[in-house]
């Protein structure tokens, strides 16, 4: 409520309070101090106060609000229309039958729903109350959260979190910054610098912060933590000074202060427009395979339901034609009923054969599947074998929708760094104008030159070489923003400076810059700290060097590199810039490239990561210049992004190439054997990084998607340069169809020897050229579908030099391809978030990038081999139990309602129910619920083991294939069958000559006869043993815990029987069931014939089990048969397909 | 920073797993328990269907049910059943101008006799029943007119009877309300049958028909009770109350001879009010002990029935009949239950069989091929 007021407000103050810019920006006052009359008229704004509400509903809304979410899902509508139509018009069924099971629903989905609402009004009230300190005319008082508004000045002590989002106005620290950790908001634990405003870092009590007047410019809260662009206006001078703010000076909340004994900052976003509140939108609904699949079969039961209603009621009005049959003179009706007009009756009759066949679509079964996959998730969690201990972390189940998905995947695309590999930066060497440096063989502070360096030209530097050289370990200590962490206990990133007095560490969001930094603390120069604007770097003398940082133009993944601008202790200005080859060379004006270019290529093909080097110096004119594009950049609100980027590439260039650095970047453990067992299991791998394909490749072969059979093919810009992407396209699809083309289609499926596989590698320019949007040429068009003709025959591909958005634009591609395959993604950075949302699952890894993955991914896990176990197990498991559950549900309603579509012929189309209100109410909730679940939860019809030893399992349940049409088909026959054996056995049992209870049992009755209760109740009886005994059938793995549901179930179904029948139950206006379940029991017929019946029931389907497995056995039952032998010595799936079920009795 | 561990999810029953892992608790240990529940290894007895594992059920469901199909076609042959349709269709037949001249407020009741001849004596206990054709017990809105709480003698019910009862709730006349009330009760078969034994020395003797036990203990004793004080005069017990409108007399004079038997507890009453699961059917009407000498109960002669035709059946094409029989150990006479029997375990012998075939040369094959490993 308090959100809905906030945004209500926001918008409120959005669009009436002022017509033109106020939908962009808002000012803040500092402190609440207006801005002198003279400056520019701010529209005042009103901003909400402080309060976080999270929680969804208040006490008075609970009701409302709750039940209107819960109907606007469709199936609970439906039932809800069921219902009110039992209670409206006259039907066959009590409205209790639905209204029960709904309410049941409804009524434990709101008490979940509440009980989580309340823990959020309690963390929030936690939140609000808390106290912060606020300066006030001068004096720190304290405040309770929710009471901040905006430009309120708040102080911050080490250690606390920010109660809302800050503009840093000053710190303990001389240079205006502080360190904070975001490690709640994004889940990187890494400390980050934030800087103060130049003006006002000075004040720095609370005396000297209320003289602070000034007003601040900013644009309205977005969501984006990383971005933000204002501009503050100073008022204390003579004249208005004006500065631009961007995300460095912005604190957020949740955010908490390290390292820094105290801040003052003023609060410009307050309550729910923090940035914080802003994210807590969850990520739109992915739906699985298996989800769509029970939509579509809902859609027909549903067509079956309407047709069953519109033939019964068609029929009623041919059968009651006779006067005699629609009113016999036993049976009259009341007058109301008589002068009912015939439309209206017969759209009643219609309504109630609707509700009396409802229960073909059981309300319980979206209960049951959501518990199932909700229950089902914490297996995930559970897994021990999915820890990891370096991590101290386990897998992370973020959405339980997709459990199944798991199971169904055929694409896999991953990131390289940092989920094919370890992200753990090795610095290897560096090599300067050709000369290679590898710091192992250093010796006590002598540089020697490589030994392995076979590139080597000049191998005795000249006194200019050497300051080349000296210039280079400098921009590496100099160009970073790797931080100086001098406590022992840091989680994140830890590497010691052994030197020095106190331990320290160095800290950096990024690894390879640690790896640099350390490798030339390795090679003499060692960076220490930054201080007051000054970067310190003891070089080889043990003498400490001071450069002055003036400017850090940051990395992005766009320019895919960065610079600093230093001032030296001499007042010479530099600017250095690092960065990837292919953003670095086009760049470089002088410099030995081509040693370099060389040498790079060569480190690039070992699979190691490299990183260009370049200087520029920069004449005070020129340093002018720069300030005054970054300046100007920096003030625009509108299009700001745009204007750094152009900056900076005014900035970066005319650049004089130093050197290069390869670090090595290892690959993960068993990272190789997961991809193999994904490739068996007929999934194709496609690894989506932004690293050179000479790099990607080293890695590809050594994690074995390629193979050394595997033949490459490439389609990248050096091929295009040569021939035209048309021709190459057309080229590569011809090699690769011929070669399918001459075997036969299913070739795939098995392994045989003569199978050549494709990889492909792609980069990111030539891929830009085929998605491309058909241009002029007609034909371009079709490169799209070439490629995926291409990409489709290809078990591997590669594709290097990607963007962010391209990895999203590959998944998109293949995922709307014209088969529409199950994509799976699966990256540890924030460049993998954009793939990870758009594939079908999404799986982040806990790395060393943040958790932007993790928190944007559907599942987490804390290394790549864990995915092995995801997939080939836990998915392989849900999807059989999904499948099977909803396949179940179906089977059973079938069971369940179709002897009442029978009965129907037989009591004048009267919508007379065949059982009794109880069981048409309880056998969904109660008599055959809990089985089915437990099913969905342990069934495991192959063991854990060999599902990982043989991945080629995971075919047998490919494209969704146990819940393709004919399986459907085939239960609900079966579903059809057994209706009709139990409906003709009762039938005939009940019909012409009696079915009398012999009364032998019961002393003191003679002979009785059995009614339509009875006859119900036998069907019931007969149906609920038959349809638990088939699940029965079905389970593979019985525990403890399925013999109790199901025994138990069918145990209880007789116990509620007896108590039903057994007693005169007060509350109700009928007692049809009175002693008919003893009566029936006590009649030896009726036992010969249940169990006759049951049997009849079950036969065909063990029979179609039994003979398939023995003349068409799929793999899996293959190893099911020769489980126990399989699980005691390694197999191979030659072997298997020569064993065969040879169990005997 | 506390409100950012429950994320609020949009969707109803969009469970997030992860908002008890929040990030924010302190570094607690994350290694999930070892236990074999939570790691899906708890011990568990894996079978599966192979042709192997299920012969022997086949052969022996087959070797159980031919026997025991066999025992009930014998034992369902052996029981002896009669059965006379007296609705009076045909011209020729004796009920003819009964069922014809039938009128709603006719006072003096129509009696017609029919002729049969048993030509095997009936042993033990003789049930005579009498058998309804076309007639829907089981339509819905006859089923539920009836007041149950007014059957079982609850007072409010008796003077104010269940809506479910219209329009057989009051007497439309006196506006009293009926007892007992509804359409199932208003239609009581009230055909009179009585049976004849033609000796074969040309007397004729009643045959004794026994009209108590043949309603479910329980109905009769706990279902169904007259309302009011035992103490009291029945029909002062059932005062303000009118009497079905097909009726003939009020329910209180169903059986005057025996106050056990009367009112809501007649068992003929009690009988019918079990309404019969399908059209066709068939509901015991009387009970006709055997003989404490060895002669059978009904010995094979000419008899005649006597029926006192009170029921129409022939405005919507029903049919009355009236069935002697005996019973067994399994009850009636039911032909169907036996022979399904014998059906099902024949053809679970024949299944298997073939999957001992297939068994035997599924099993050689994978013999052979195992060998050169």
């Amino acid at each position: 409520m308090g959100m809905d007021f906030s945004t209500l407000r926001t918008l409120i103050s959005r669009y009436c309070a002022g017509e033109e810019n106020c939908v962009d920006t808002r000012t803040v006052y500092i402190g609440h101090k207006e801005p002198p009359p003279g400056a520019e008229a701010f529209i005042q704004q009103r901003f909400p106060d402080n309060r976080i509400v999270s929680s969804k509903y208040t006490f008075w809304n609970f009701i409302p609000k709750n039940m209107f979410e819960q109907f606007r899902r469709v199936a609970n509508f439906y039932f809800l229309i069921i219902f009110l139509v039992q209670l409206i018009i006259d039907t066959p069924t009590s409205p209790v039958t639905s209204g029960l099971p709904l309410f049941f629903v409804i009524i434990v989905t709101a008490i979940k729903q509440g009980y989580e609402d309340w823990l959020r009004h309690k963390a929030d009230k936690a939140v609000n109350q808390c106290l912060v300190q606020v300066v006030q005319h001068g004096k720190v008082s304290r405040k309770h959260s929710r009471k901040l508004t905006v430009g309120d000045v708040v102080y911050v002590k080490e250690d606390e979190s920010f109660p809302c989002d800050l503009i840093l106005l000053s710190s303990s620290r001389d240079d205006g910054t502080c360190y904070v950790t975001t490690a709640s908001l994004d889940g990187e634990s890494s400390h980050k610098t934030y800087h103060a405003i130049q003006d006002t870092k000075a004040y720095k009590t609370e005396e000297e912060v209320n003289y602070i007047h000034a007003t601040i410019d900013c644009e309205q809260p977005q969501p984006d933590l990383y971005k933000f662009r204002g501009n503050i206006n100073i008022y204390m001078g003579n004249e208005p000074v004006s500065r631009s703010l961007a995300s460095q000076n912005l604190l957020l909340r949740g955010a908490t202060l390290k390292n820094t004994e105290y801040i003052y900052g003023v609060a410009i976003y307050t309550g729910m427009e923090t940035k914080m509140a802003l994210n807590y939108q969850s990520k739109s609904q992915k739906r699985s395979a298996v989800e769509k699949s029970m939509n579509a079969f809902l859609v027909v039961y549903l067509c079956i339901l309407i047709s069953k209603a519109v033939i019964n009621t068609a029929l009623k009005y041919v059968w009651q034609a006779d006067p005699n049959r629609d009113e016999p003179w036993y049976n009259g009706k009341t007058e109301s009923e008589r002068q009912r007009h015939v439309l209206i009756r017969a759209f009643t009759d219609f309504l109630a054969f609707m509700v009396l066949f409802n229960y073909i679509i059981p309300v319980s079964m979206y209960v049951t599947v959501e518990m199932q996959k909700f229950l089902g998730s914490y297996f995930i969690m559970w897994d021990d074998e999915m820890f990891d201990e370096e991590l101290g972390e386990r897998a992370v189940v973020n959405t339980s929708d997709l459990n199944e998905e798991l199971g169904q995947v055929e694409y896999v695309f991953t990131d390289k760094t940092g989920t094919l590999t370890e992200n753990n930066m090795e610095f290897i060497e560096c090599c300067v104008d050709g000369n290679v440096y590898v710091p192992h063989i250093i010796c006590n502070g002598q540089v020697m030159p490589g030994a392995a360096g076979i590139d080597m030209i000049d191998t005795s530097p000249g006194p200019e070489a050497r300051e080349r050289e000296e210039l280079f370990f400098r921009a590496l200590c100099l160009c970073h923003t790797v931080q100086v962490k001098e406590e022992e206990t840091v989680d994140g990133i830890k590497h010691g400076i052994h030197q020095g007095k106190s331990s320290s560490f160095y800290i950096s969001s990024s690894p390879d810059e640690v790896a640099l930094v350390e490798g030339m603390k390795r090679l003499g120069f060692t960076y220490l700290r930054l201080k007051d604007g000054q970067m310190e770097i003891l070089n080889r003398e043990d003498e400490i060097e001071r450069f002055e940082l003036l400017e850090v133009l940051t990395f992005d993944s766009v320019r895919r590199r960065m610079s600093v601008i230093v001032r030296s202790s001499t007042g010479e200005l530099y600017l250095f810039c690092k960065g990837a080859d292919s953003s670095i060379f086009p760049r470089v004006v002088s410099g030995k490239m081509e040693q370099i270019k060389a040498r790079v290529e060569r480190n690039a093909v070992e699979g190691l990561r490299t990183l260009c080097v370049a200087y520029r110096r920069l004449s005070p004119e020129q340093y002018e210049q720069v300030c005054h594009l970054l300046t100007r950049a920096k003030l625009e609100f509108q299009d700001q992004d745009k204007l750094v980027a152009e900056a900076y590439d005014l900035i970066e260039r005319d650049l004089i190439l130093l050197g290069a650095t390869a670090v090595e970047d290892r690959l993960q453990e068993k990272a190789a054997d997961t991809i193999e067992s994904l490739h068996k299991a007929g999934m194709k791998v496609w690894v989506l990084t932004g690293d050179k394909m000479e790099t990607a490749a080293a890695t590809c072969y050594a994690s074995k998607l390629f193979r050394r059979s595997t033949q490459i093919l490439e389609l990248t810009t050096k091929r295009t340069e040569e021939q035209s992407l048309h021709d190459v396209l057309f080229e590569l699809s011809r090699t690769v169809l011929r070669h399918y083309g001459s075997m036969p289609r299913d070739a795939s499926s098995g392994l045989s020897s003569e199978y050549i596989d494709y990889g492909l590698i792609i980069d990111g320019a030539t891929l830009s050229a085929v998605m491309r949007p058909s241009q002029e040429d007609s034909n371009s068009g079709n490169y799209k579908e070439i490629f995926l003709e291409i990409c489709r025959n290809c078990s591997a591909v590669l594709c290097c030099r990607m963007a962010p958005l391209q990895k999203a634009q590959i998944v998109k591609m293949i995922k709307s391809s014209k088969e529409h395959p199950i994509t799976l993604a699966i990256g540890d950075g924030a460049n993998d978030v954009s793939m990870i949302l758009e594939a079908h699952v999404g799986i982040g890894i806990m790395g060393k990038e943040g958790r932007q993955a993790v928190r944007n991914s559907d599942y987490a896990i804390p290394k790549f081999k864990h995915l092995k176990k995801m997939l080939l197990v836990h998915g392989h498991y849900y999807y059989i139990r999904i499948s099977e559950l909803v396949q179940y549900f179906f089977y059973k309603n079938v069971c369940f309602i179709f002897p009442q579509f029978l009965y129907q012929f037989f009591c004048g189309f009267s919508q007379q129910p065949l059982y009794d209100t109880a069981y048409l109410t309880l056998y969904n909730i109660s008599f055959t619920s809990l089985p089915i679940l437990l099913y969905s939860l342990m069934e495991q019809h192959i063991n854990m083991d060999i599902l990982k030893k043989e991945p080629t399992l995971y075919r047998d349940i490919a494209k969704n294939s146990l819940l393709t049409w004919p399986i459907f088909i085939y239960w609900t026959v079966l579903g059809v069958y057994d209706a009709i054996v139990m409906f003709f056995g009762a039938y005939f049992l009940f019909d012409n000559t009696t079915f009398t209870s012999n009364g032998q049992l019961m002393t003191t009755n003679t002979q009785m006869m059995f009614g339509n209760w009875t006859f119900g109740t036998l069907v019931f009886t007969v149906l609920v043993f038959t349809v638990t005994f088939k699940l029965a059938l079905d389970t593979h793995y019985w525990t403890w815990i399925n013999h109790f549901v199901i025994w138990g179930s069918l145990v209880f179904f007789v116990v509620f029987s007896l108590l039903w029948g057994g007693i005169i139950w007060p509350f109700l206006n009928y007692q049809r069931m009175y002693y008919v379940f003893m009566q029936m029991l006590s009649s030896g017929p009726a036992w010969l014939s249940i169990i006759l019946l049951i049997t009849a029931s079950l036969l065909p389907d063990v029979v179609k089990k039994v003979f398939w497995r023995a003349l068409w056995p799929t793999t899996t039952e293959r190893i099911q048969a020769k489980r126990r032998r399989l699980a005691s010595e390694p197999s191979t799936i030659f072997m298997l397909s020569q064993t065969s079920s040879r169990i005997s009795f | 920073m506390m409100a950012s561990s429950y994320n609020a999810k949009e969707e109803d029953g969009h469970h997030s797993g992860s908002s008890t892992h929040g990030g924010t608790g302190a570094p607690k240990n994350k290694k999930p328990d070892n236990t074999a529940f939570k790691q899906q290894r708890l011990p568990a007895w894996q079978p599966i269907l192979t042709a192997g594992t299920v012969l022997p059920a086949f052969f022996i469901i087959g070797l159980m049910f031919i026997p025991i199909g066999i025992g009930l076609y014998v034992t369902s042959n052996n029981i002896k059943e009669y059965e006379v349709d007296y609705t009076g269709v045909e011209p020729n037949s004796p009920c003819y101008d009964c069922a014809n001249s039938f009128t709603w407020n006719s006072t003096t009741p129509c009696v017609c006799t029919v002729n049969f001849t048993l030509t095997q004596p009936f042993e033990s206990n003789v049930y005579m029943y009498y058998g309804l054709s076309n007639f829907y017990q089981n339509h819905r809105r006859y089923v539920k007119s009836r007041d149950d709480s007014q059957l079982n003698g609850v007072q409010s019910s008796l003077i104010s009877p269940s809506k479910e009862c219209e329009p057989y709730r009051t007497n439309p006349e006196t506006k009293q309300p009926i007892a007992p009330c509804g359409a199932i009760a208003n239609s009581l078969f009230n055909d009179t049958l009585e049976l004849y034994y033609s000796q074969p020395d040309g007397n004729t003797s009643k045959v004794t028909l026994v009209k108590k036990g043949i309603a479910w203990y329980t109905d009769k004793h706990v279902k169904f009770r007259n309302p009011g004080n035992d103490k009291d005069n029945l029909t002062e017990r059932f005062k303000g109350t009118a009497k079905p409108v097909n009726w003939m007399k009020p329910v209180y004079e169903l059986d005057p001879s025996d106050p056990e038997n009367n009112g809501f507890i007649n068992e003929d009453f009690i009988v019918w009010m079990r309404t019969a699961a399908l059209p066709t059917f068939r509901k015991l009407y009387r009970i006709i002990q055997k003989k404490p000498d060895s002669t059978p109960t009904l010995a094979s002669g000419k008899y005649f029935l006597k029926i006192t035709y009170n029921y129409p059946v022939r405005s919507f094409d029903g049919r009355k009949r009236m069935i002697l029989s005996t019973i067994s150990w399994m009850g009636g006479k039911n032909p169907f239950l036996g022979i399904a029997y014998i059906t099902v375990g024949s053809i679970c012998f024949f299944l298997g069989v073939v999957l001992l075939i297939i068994h035997h040369k599924y099993d050689t094959r994978s013999n052979s091929a195992d060998i050169p490993n």
